[in-house]
């Protein structure tokens, strides 16, 4: 378990004062896939960096499983630091040594007996999916390849917390697939808790439970995935949702339907869950006196609940589709008019 | 009299005693001194305004001395370590002394080429700061480290051929003597034949082992 308590971080250079992090109250539980999004600049890293203490808080605390790190001693924090792996996003391998030696690396450094580093360097190399790389070099590796080297080496001293700095925007969208279904697996089989900062809001969708989003140093938004994608509150959020889901209508469909001049209504329905496998369309068409024609439409799955929007023209006389827009709100779906054309 | 073979063979070992004895002790100084350079500035693993704002002044001035003034202006320091002002050992400590300043800064360049993003990891791992040096700076640098010992290697050849101003002897001070104030050409052609030659083998061979552990 990771605690923010009003944790703060101000840099300060000779001629100006940047506050980083303002305030940060943030508690990410044991077993979480927790993704903080944010633009550059918004103090995702900091943030990152002071749960193992690569930056300091200026003020506030960070407790990692109830533990003030900043309380340690350097020694005492070289020992809890075994407990909080992590990945970067440009891998940061050693160039000169194998991929052996580099997963073997952070046990070397403590001073881990030959024979068991030996055993759990190729355990984890099975684990990725490397085995047969041990004697390459980082050099040969494609970046995929790459990442799942820092993983392994993130995981050698068996940590309870894994921490992902935007650890799938050096690659291209296949491979981070593979990547994030490879930290799903660290989450489930290892029992690690992640947390991951990324700037797309792709990443979040594939494999986070709860998300944050930050602006400016601040937390603005914060709940379940499945929270965020449905209510987006911000309109930075918004436009993070937007950017994987769709609910405009595209342009060209929208000029499409300008040039008609039937009375009309347009609707976007959002489905959350059950109601996605509703026939709510067709009980409309069969109910009502009403032609239904669907402009554009996406499903999505986030943490295994169905979700997603069409957006259809609801077309006939208007007190008929007023009928048939309150069966429809009835049935426990979002709904909202997006455009009414003609009449 | 003319030059002699033996004279050229002589002078090639004073110029090789020369210059590996210096490279030795040199690289004894300017490795540290390198590294302390890195370690100690701002934001680095060791930061010390105090032992940092010592040494950049220090290898600063040692560095901003011609070497033939180097040469002169230590001869009681170089007494008291060897015992005598002249011949070729005792051209070895102002080499030293040279060469240590000009080899920490190269030593810095070749650490500062290290990705930051090395270190983090480093720290991330909770290794110690001598561990982050031995086990992640200096292999990564080495290739780079290589290359600077091998620039130092050429810089000291050339300091060598100053070593004449105290009787150190060495290939340059057979060109000085035979060739230039005895107005031997041959003397002059056939040095600068084997520094030249010297040169570029010793550049190859840096180029060799620098390609050799980048695995290139």
């Amino acid at each position: 378990m990771i605690e923010f308590r009003n944790a703060s971080k101000i840099f300060k250079s000779e001629d100006r004062t940047i506050e980083a992090l303002k305030n940060i109250n943030l508690t990410i539980e044991k077993g979480d896939i927790f993704g903080v999004i944010g633009f550059s600049g918004a103090g995702k890293s900091t943030l990152i960096r002071m749960v193992n203490l690569l930056e300091k808080p200026t003020s506030g605390q960070v407790l990692v499983d109830g533990q003030d790190l900043s309380k340690l001693s350097e020694k005492e924090l070289r020992q809890a630091k075994k407990n909080i792996g992590m990945i970067f996003q440009h891998f940061n391998l050693l160039r000169s040594k194998t991929v052996f030696d580099n997963v073997a690396m952070p046990l070397k450094l403590s001073k881990t007996p030959k024979s068991v580093i030996e055993e759990r360097v190729h355990e984890l190399l099975h684990f990725v999916g490397l085995s047969d790389k041990a004697n390459s070099y980082p050099d040969q590796l494609s970046g995929g390849q790459k990442q799942r080297v820092g993983i392994a080496r993130a995981l050698a001293t068996n940590p309870s917390i894994l921490l992902c700095d935007e650890p799938t925007s050096a690659l291209d969208p296949q491979t981070t697939t593979s990547i994030l279904q490879l930290l799903k697996r660290v989450n489930q089989e290892y029992n690690v808790t992640i947390l991951m900062i990324t700037h797309e809001m792709e990443v979040i969708k594939q494999i986070c439970n709860r998300v944050a989003v930050m602006q400016n140093g601040e937390i603005i938004e914060e709940g379940t995935i499945l929270d965020i994608f449905s209510k987006p509150k911000t309109e930075t959020a918004r436009n993070f949702v937007r950017s994987v889901l769709r609910d405009e209508i595209p342009q060209s469909i929208f000029h499409i339907l300008q040039a008609n001049d039937k009375f009309s209504k347009i609707y976007n329905i959002e489905f959350i869950g059950e109601s996605s496998g509703k026939p709510i369309l067709s009980q409309v068409a069969k109910s009502f006196a009403v032609d239904v024609n669907i402009l554009f439409g996406s499903i999505n799955e986030l943490q295994g609940v169905p979700f997603g929007n069409l957006i259809v023209e609801l077309q006939g006389e208007e007190a008929e589709i007023a009928r048939a827009y309150d069966f429809i709100v009835q049935q426990n779906v979002l709904v909202n008019e997006v455009i009414r054309n003609g009449g | 009299m003319e030059v002699s073979l033996d004279l050229i063979l002589q002078a090639c070992w004073e110029t090789l005693y020369m210059v590996s004895i210096s490279l030795v002790f040199g690289s004894l100084i300017g490795l540290p001194l390198g590294i302390l350079l890195v370690v100690t500035r701002k934001g680095h693993i060791l930061e010390n305004a105090f032992v940092f704002s010592i040494l950049n002044p220090i290898v600063n001035i040692l560095r901003s001395i011609p070497f033939i003034i180097l040469l002169v202006a230590i001869i009681p320091f170089t007494r008291f370590i060897v015992g005598t002002a002249i011949g070729t050992t005792a051209a070895i400590v102002p080499l030293v002394l040279h060469i240590g300043p000009y080899m920490s800064r190269l030593i810095e360049n070749s650490l500062l080429e290290v990705d930051k993003g090395i270190i983090e990891s480093a720290q991330a791992m909770g290794a110690t700061p001598l561990q982050i040096i031995f086990c992640f700076l200096l292999p990564e640098a080495l290739p780079s480290i290589v290359l600077s010992i091998t620039t130092a290697t050429i810089g000291l050849i050339g300091a060598t051929a100053m070593a004449g101003a105290i009787g150190g002897g060495g290939l340059g001070d057979l060109a000085i003597t035979y060739g230039y104030q005895r107005f031997s050409t041959i003397t002059i052609v056939v040095t600068v034949v084997i520094l030249v030659l010297l040169v570029q083998g010793i550049q190859s061979l840096g180029n060799l082992i620098e390609r050799k552990i980048r695995r290139m």
